[in-house]
């Protein structure tokens, strides 16, 4: 074929003539012609308008714009990107939702209610907002909210370019919302495997939003996991060895440099697609010799990484509650330390795993199974550290603990289905199957999500200096984790009968049961989401009775306890300097009141202006007064 | 407050520093920028490893030895390699405190860097004239992507570069400016590594095919 010929047929692909400002959209990119996208645009505007119009009304937005938006304190970032997981959360479960109607009613020659196209782009959507707009916002809030608190920092290494990732992740969501109601999502799947995602299989502009809403976020995230490892290699208090830092932090610099390891890796593979969506290259095209399998190596190198990015911090606050409610040191600490490396490392060696079925040959397969089940080594050590730490502890059943227990029945099945996948015969059987769906929810909501919810609840009177509601938090608790239990079983026992991922419709009537028992499931998790929202509604309505004035309410080990709850712009006063890992507890157990007391006498004397960074310094009148405040706060609780 | 003064006898251990430290600028800077380097290099390393699944997939098109003219390369190779010899002269300038040498061997280092990816658009020009496009098969679509975005960041260092020329004018050598020359010395010197690279792996091997 002539050089002529080829570019001809690059460029009949893009038969439609393509807008400079617009691209491949055009009027027609309105679904007026879809009732159920119509009436979801008419409430998510009509909500959207009411929210405007309350900012407007309480004159909110000169104060969101300049204590919020453009805001560079750790942890305002930090709490702005739980509040995106949570919203986003609401978007992706309504997809779940609708995943599970559509498979309960589509039997018996039913249809289901939503059209191919448009339950392509649900369970695509899905996928990606759960992973890249919930998990990882909520991942990454956590971290920037916790972490330099933990280890007596003022702030993260570069406060700007931490405003500057959380953005990017935003723009990224901006664009995956926008997609509902302008031109249509990604109809591939969560991955975007080519072909199917190539030019001429999928013509429409559902790949590229894919494309763009990915390299935005993706570009931010590494961009805070830059920012992370600097502050944690950087700005620890003198003395906080690296032994000695709290084992949260630890994830998170494990976590983080697993992200700088691996994102670079998507968003140059995610390159790739693009250029030969646009440029009709043929890096992954059936013809001129791309390889389409190249992008599943590459996008699993990236995608392998980032369940480890997701579960090592939700490992982290496991420990730091177990330990905290249980009030006993963690057990086996230094083993949790070379757990979490070796699982860092590990995770980087098992990307084939998930598709064995390519048929690279045995002594491939072999290896990449048998680097699969030894990560089970680990995070089987981790287990029984957690256990032991419980083992004899005065347990205090609060929230966190309460989804630490859950966590560690739920996740210990899922980890065993994991075991049994990364057999290669096995895998062979359940590839794609149901099976391996619930195998991957197992872990992630056993794992990740009841991690942040942990992790929301042990974290929350810190950030805002009142308990949350023990009462919602409890209904909450019991609807996801029983919710899970009847959302994710049938979808084991259907996959181990065979039924694969994605299906709209099905035929074998004695199937149906197991999908209505999955959506009663889906029903329980959304109450559990409800009473999630309820709890946090309830609480800020009762702040006043759950206040908590000494900044430590759980009796707390991590330095994050020994600041004010909220705590101030700088954190510390002065710096503190650690002796031991459990650095609070150790300065408790020394006088602990005698040693705050004494910072807050001195920070009245305090002249000089605190050089915070070069971004913004706190004036030192601010920090007296502060100060002060948490004096009288703690010489209240010392009178009675 | 009383009884903290007295509790807090020598013998206790000491849990804060009174004393502020110094929070010197840019402190973090130059680990960040290194981790930038490697999160940069990865994608390098994913686009070798790209041209090297792809690289022998010609779809019944040229090949390496039908393209490649070595005597080109090894003057472009010059190039990239003298630039960063004089962005090292530039570099012991400012440890001197020479402004004026520091900008002249900056600008010596600009041209070096023009000249190379002037030779690197005319090869490509050249190859595109002669049919052989990204789009006609992998392993050009790999060539073009993996020796096009080392030239894209030799573009954004000449951005950079001349930016910081105009700082260095306007401010002389201040410590936020040695920084920013040290971290654009870093981003040089690594697309050097990098060129190595593609000289070695793509040209020299390719001829070999």
């Amino acid at each position: 074929m002539s050089a002529s010929a080829v570019s001809q047929s690059a460029m009949s692909a893009f038969s439609t003539p393509v807008s400079p400002i617009f691209g491949r959209l055009t009027l027609e990119s309105f679904p007026f012609h879809e009732p159920i996208l119509v009436a979801t645009f008419a409430v998510v505007a009509l909500g959207g308008l009411v929210v405007f119009g309350a900012l407007t009304y309480f004159r909110l937005w000169g104060y969101l714009w300049k204590e919020w938006f453009t805001s560079v304190d750790h942890k305002k970032i930090g709490i702005m990107y739980m509040v995106l997981g949570i919203i986003m959360l609401l978007r992706g479960f309504a997809d779940a939702i609708m995943m599970r109607l559509q498979q309960a009613l589509a039997f018996g020659g039913s249809d289901g209610y939503l059209p191919s196209h448009h339950y392509d782009q649900v369970f695509t959507a899905h996928g990606v907002i759960m992973i890249f707009f919930v998990a990882m916002p909520l991942v990454t809030g956590l971290m920037n909210y916790v972490v330099p608190l933990q280890i007596g920092a003022r702030d993260v290494s570069f406060p700007f370019l931490n405003n500057f990732s959380f953005w990017m992740t935003v723009g990224g969501a901006i664009l995956v919302m926008m997609s509902l109601f302008v031109g249509e999502f990604a109809k591939t799947g969560w991955l975007a495997y080519p072909p199917l995602s190539g030019i001429s299989y999928s013509p429409d502009v559902g790949v590229d939003y894919y494309i763009w809403a990915l390299q935005v976020a993706g570009v931010g995230t590494t961009l805070s996991g830059i920012n992370l490892i600097c502050t944690i290699v950087k700005m620890r208090a003198p003395g906080m060895t690296l032994m000695k830092m709290p084992i949260f932090t630890w994830t998170s610099l494990c976590t983080n440099a697993l992200i700088v390891a691996s994102f670079p890796i998507l968003t140059a593979v995610l390159a790739l697609l693009a250029l030969d969506r646009y440029f009709g290259m043929n890096f992954f095209t059936n013809d001129f010799g791309g390889s389409p399998m190249l992008y599943v190596n590459l996008i699993w190198i990236w995608g392998h990484p980032e369940v480890y990015i997701l579960i090592l911090p939700a490992f982290g606050v496991f420990s730091e509650v177990a330990s905290t409610f249980s009030g006993k040191r963690l057990f086996g600490y230094t083993s949790m330390v070379y757990a979490t490396v070796v699982i860092t490392i590990l995770s980087y060696l098992v990307w084939l795993h998930h598709f064995f079925t390519m048929g690279s040959g045995a002594s491939v397969n072999s290896f990449f199974g048998i680097t699969t089940m030894i990560i089970s080594i680990p995070t089987g050590a981790k287990i029984f550290n957690w256990l032991f730490t419980m083992y004899r502890g005065r347990i205090k059943f609060e929230l966190p603990m309460m989804y630490t227990v859950a966590f560690m029945l739920t996740f210990v099945i899922g980890g065993m289905t994991g075991v049994l996948l990364a057999v290669p015969p096995a895998d062979f059987v359940l590839h794609n199957s149901l099976f391996l769906i619930a195998h991957f929810h197992n872990v992630i909501i056993g794992g990740v999500v009841f991690g942040m919810f942990a992790g929301i609840a042990y974290w929350w009177p810190k950030a805002f200096g009142f308990k949350l509601d023990p009462f919602w938090g409890k209904m909450s608790f019991w609807f996801w984790v029983v919710g899970f239990y009847f959302a994710f079983m049938p979808l084991y026992v259907l996959g181990l009968m065979g039924v694969t991922r994605r299906l709209r419709v099905f035929d074998d009537p004695s199937l149906q049961i197991w999908f209505i028992i999955a959506a009663f499931g889906a029903f329980l998790i959304l109450l559990g989401i409800l009473s999630f929202l309820v709890q946090i509604a309830v609480s800020i309505k009762n702040r006043e009775k759950l206040r908590d004035t000494t900044g430590d309410p759980w009796n707390g080990r991590t330095l994050e306890w020994a600041t004010s709850s909220p705590p101030p712009d700088y954190n510390f006063a002065f710096t503190p300097v650690i002796h031991d890992g459990d650095a609070w507890w150790d300065m408790k157990q020394r006088g602990w009141l005698a040693a705050v007391s004494f910072v807050a006498l001195l920070g009245i004397a305090i002249t000089h202006t605190f050089n915070y960074n070069r971004d913004f310094s706190i004036p030192a009148e601010d920090v007296i007064r502060a100060e002060e405040a948490r004096t009288r706060l703690l010489a209240a609780q010392v009178t009675p | 407050m009383t009884i903290a003064v007295t509790s807090d006898s020598a013998t206790a251990p000491i849990f804060y520093e009174v004393d502020e430290h110094a929070h010197p600028d840019g402190g973090s800077t130059s680990l960040g920028f290194w981790i930038y380097l490697m999160s940069d290099c990865l994608i390098f390393a994913m686009l070798f490893a790209t041209y090297g699944v792809l690289g022998g997939n010609y779809a019944a098109g040229p090949a390496p030895k039908d393209l490649f003219d070595l005597n080109l390369v090894a003057l472009n190779t010059t190039m990239l390699l003298f630039s960063s010899i004089t962005y090292g002269f530039a570099m012991l300038a400012m440890a001197r405190g020479r402004i004026g040498q520091v900008q002249v061997w900056l600008a010596v280092t600009a041209l070096f860097g023009l000249a190379f990816l002037s030779i690197e658009l005319f090869e490509f020009a050249h190859m595109i004239h002669e049919g052989a496009t990204p789009q006609r098969s992998a392993f050009l679509s790999a060539f073009f992507t993996l020796v096009g975005t080392h030239g894209l960041h030799v573009t954004f260092g000449l951005i950079w570069l001349v930016t910081l020329m105009v700082q260095v004018g306007q401010r002389g050598l201040i410590p936020a400016n040695r920084r920013r020359l040290m971290c654009l010395s870093m981003f040089w010197h690594f697309l050097d590594v990098v060129w190595i690279g593609v000289f070695t792996f793509v040209y020299l091997m390719g001829m070999l095919r």
